[in-house]
């Protein structure tokens, strides 16, 4: 059997595990603009991110959210892709991306309220360009390559204007990548030349299967296939993310059309808090994999370059209480939605049906004992 | 992009009618709305170039060019799941299907995605994309070109479901279907695709244009003559209205007069219209091409029953298609509905 996960090192890297940082004259030059201040701006990032699903994860054990799906390991893939992108840019994300919402701005109690079962997520993808997370596996990347054609047909792409030329980031998983509708919309994109940048982050693992289950060859070798540049990168460096991600997004901007970018990273947690990884991963690859810690190298390259000391180390982790407080206080509160606004979104125009069963089932709720309310 | 091309004026005020085919109306619908509004778009497979394989969208590449007629590679699961991506963007997507059993792959695109995105959204955008299936049998086909899917999509909330019968309701409804802002699915009677009908066109013409989902009397029995007794009413849609009005005519010269109605809009469903012509019939028959089981009939079977009980000579029947596969196109005669089973059930609510 093959290994399940390939190992990062043949990928893309400028941030090696030590915290050493590789010269690299292709990659690098694209993250050159990232010193130490930007670099403790994407370690705060990370970090709060990962604080944050901790106690996400912990509000799941008391009953609080229905569900997690953690994306611990993660932080690096997804906030290093985030920081690549200009605001104008989209993401069609999975159920994961938790730290491209926290980089878009979306308000991570909305995140929770999907997880919560209090709402589908409701927040504005206007507002964010980060769109609607999707359950069925892989079914966003035609939407992502959708929205490009959109965005081709605006105008917005090899204007030469940096706030104006728009890219979309579609991604997935290694799981998805055995999903048709992911071979159908890196095809597609290739043939219109859309403005996507693919991103899977291939986390070793879909649920119980290991990667050896979704594919036999690299994923990255795919994109020739369907004429598109593939890229491995080190998934758990923030700034090999950053840069590869950046010269795709700057690719797709200017007309060059897709690019498929494989982030090799980890799930350290279970899929979700209702699945339990020591029936199927062996305990080695935990142990391997904590050696890969996408924010332990950081910290030890700033500490080594004296570009952070106990002070910052300190107030990110007393901002990671603050938020985890809010976090806590804003779940505890969050009012369950009113049972009649079920209907208030089936349909944006007039429908005799929806409107007739919503009469009803406030006549019925209005006549319920206060009790059962 | 690149392609521009000239664009015909679009038909600003109604025109006289003209007599069409329901494919050409529905070609002129497509024509006319994409003039009005820019942001309509065409997508599928072979609809550029070649006009479709129904020759649907012909000449209208040539006249709005590749970007707002797209030739598609062949995935129908992306062409939808492209229009979800478009619809976000502030587009009106049409997709192409080019037969009623490829629109399959798409099915997931359409139920899980599609139609819950405004419920995912909340408020936050809408999808209005509109997907035309030429459906149903009679046309000699192979497998997979002669179904009847329309019950999958009804079933489905979120989505609006329309089955034009005439040229003139097929231009209307696909104009209305054009202007509001949900997820609408168009069934497209194939075999009715060279039926000829006047039809008024034009912007102004809408106006006269009865609601998008509002059923229509397509042959009215009068209220003197349902008290008398011997009428019944026969609902039909899609290429059974055809079937329907024909089975009426074979009926008056026995002397039994049918009141057919038909649905036009399958979700949501007109009700009233159907309860209010139960009420004055006492009899009822739904015909469509779809398996009866679980099918359009069943509904309306069961709306009529909770809403005109008390009116109801006889049992709601349903006459249609048989628990099968589609059958292979040489002996589809003997699956497809036609006027003389229609006119069996109509006996059989007469007790005759």
């Amino acid at each position: 059997m093959p290994d399940a996960v390939p190992a990062p090192d043949a990928a893309v890297q400028l941030l090696d595990p030590s915290g050493t940082r590789r010269e690299d004259a292709r990659w690098g030059a694209l993250v050159s603009g990232v010193g130490a201040e930007q670099l403790r701006e994407r370690y705060r990032d990370m970090a709060l991110v990962r604080r944050f699903d901790a106690e996400a994860t912990a509000l799941q054990r008391q009953g609080e959210l229905a569900l997690w799906a953690s994306g611990t390991g993660q932080e690096a893939a997804q906030v290093g892709a985030a920081r690549a992108l200009a605001p104008q840019d989209h993401v069609f994300p999975t159920y994961r991306e938790h730290g491209i919402a926290w980089v878009r701005g979306v308000d991570p109690l909305q995140v929770l309220s999907l997880y919560r079962g209090a709402s589908h997520g409701g927040w504005d993808p206007r507002a964010s360009g980060f769109h609607p997370y999707t359950l069925v596996i892989g079914a966003q990347l035609p939407h992502a390559t959708g929205y490009a054609m959109g965005v081709q047909r605006d105008g917005d792409v090899a204007t030469g204007d940096p706030a104006r030329d728009t890219a979309v980031l579609a991604c997935f998983g290694d799981g998805a990548s055995s999903q048709g509708e992911v071979s159908e919309a890196l095809n597609w994109a290739a043939v219109f030349r859309a403005p996507v940048v693919f991103f899977c982050q291939n986390n070793g693992w879909a649920i119980s299967s290991p990667t050896s289950r979704q594919f036999a060859a690299p994923l990255a070798r795919r994109a020739e296939g369907f004429g598109v540049p593939g890229v491995q990168v080190d998934g758990n460096d923030v700034l090999a993310v950053e840069a590869v991600v950046r010269e795709a997004a700057d690719r797709a901007r200017s007309g060059g059309g897709p690019t498929l970018v494989e982030a090799l990273t980890f799930r350290v947690a279970a899929h979700t808090t209702s699945d339990d990884s020591s029936r199927y991963r062996p305990r080695e690859e935990d142990e391997l994999w904590a050696t890969r810690d996408p924010l332990t190298r950081v910290e030890a390259h700033l500490r080594a370059t004296g570009g952070a000391d106990d002070a910052f180390f300190d107030a990110v982790r007393a901002e990671g209480d603050e938020l985890g407080a809010r976090v806590r206080r804003g779940v505890r509160e969050m009012a369950d939605p009113e049972p009649l606004s079920m209907f208030d979104h089936a349909y944006a125009g007039d429908h005799p049906l929806v409107a007739q069963e919503r009469a009803w089932l406030e006549g019925w709720i209005a006549t319920e004992p206060e009790e059962a309310r | 992009m690149t392609t521009t091309a000239t664009r015909p004026a679009p038909h600003a005020e109604a025109t006289a009618p003209t007599t069409l085919t329901l494919a050409k109306a529905i070609t002129a619908a497509l024509h006319d709305a994409m003039a009005a509004d820019e942001k309509v778009l065409l997508m599928g497979e072979d609809i550029g170039r070649l006009g479709g394989v129904f020759r649907v969208t012909d000449g209208l590449q040539a006249a709005f060019g590749e970007d707002r007629v797209v030739d598609t590679p062949l995935a129908e699961a992306s062409i939808l799941g492209t229009a979800v991506g478009l619809a976000l963007r502030g587009y009106r997507p049409v997709c192409e299907i080019q037969f009623d059993g490829f629109v399959y792959p798409a099915f997931s695109q359409i139920v899980s995605q599609l139609a819950k995105m405004p419920a995912r959204l909340a408020g936050a955008g809408t999808v209005p994309v509109v997907v035309r299936i030429p459906y149903g049998g009679g046309i000699g086909a192979v497998e997979h070109h002669s179904e009847s899917p329309e019950a999958y999509f009804a079933h489905t909330a979120g989505l609006r479901v329309i089955a034009p019968a005439t040229p003139q309701d097929a231009y209307w409804m696909l104009r209305q279907a054009l202007t509001q802002p949900d997820p609408v699915v168009v069934m497209e009677p194939k075999r009715r695709y060279w039926d000829k009908g006047a039809v008024t066109a034009g912007a102004a013409s809408l106006a006269e244009a009865p609601a998008l989902h509002s059923a229509r009397v397509a042959r009215p029995v009068s209220a003197e003559r349902a008290a008398a007794g011997g009428a019944v009413t026969v609902v039909a849609y899609g290429p059974t209205v055809r079937v329907a009005l024909d089975a009426a005519q074979a009926a008056a010269e026995e002397g039994v007069e049918l009141e057919v109605v038909d649905l036009r809009s399958l979700s949501p469903l007109d009700t009233g219209t159907v309860v209010e012509s139960a009420q004055r019939t006492g009899r009822v028959v739904v015909v469509h091409e779809a398996p009866v089981f679980l099918g359009m009939g069943a509904e309306v079977a069961a709306r009529v029953t909770e809403a005109a009980f008390h009116s109801l000579e006889a049992p709601v029947l349903r006459v249609g298609g048989f628990a099968v596969p589609y059958p292979a196109a040489r002996v589809e005669e003997h699956y497809l509905p036609d006027a003389e089973r229609l006119l069996d059930a109509v006996d059989r609510v007469l007790a005759r």
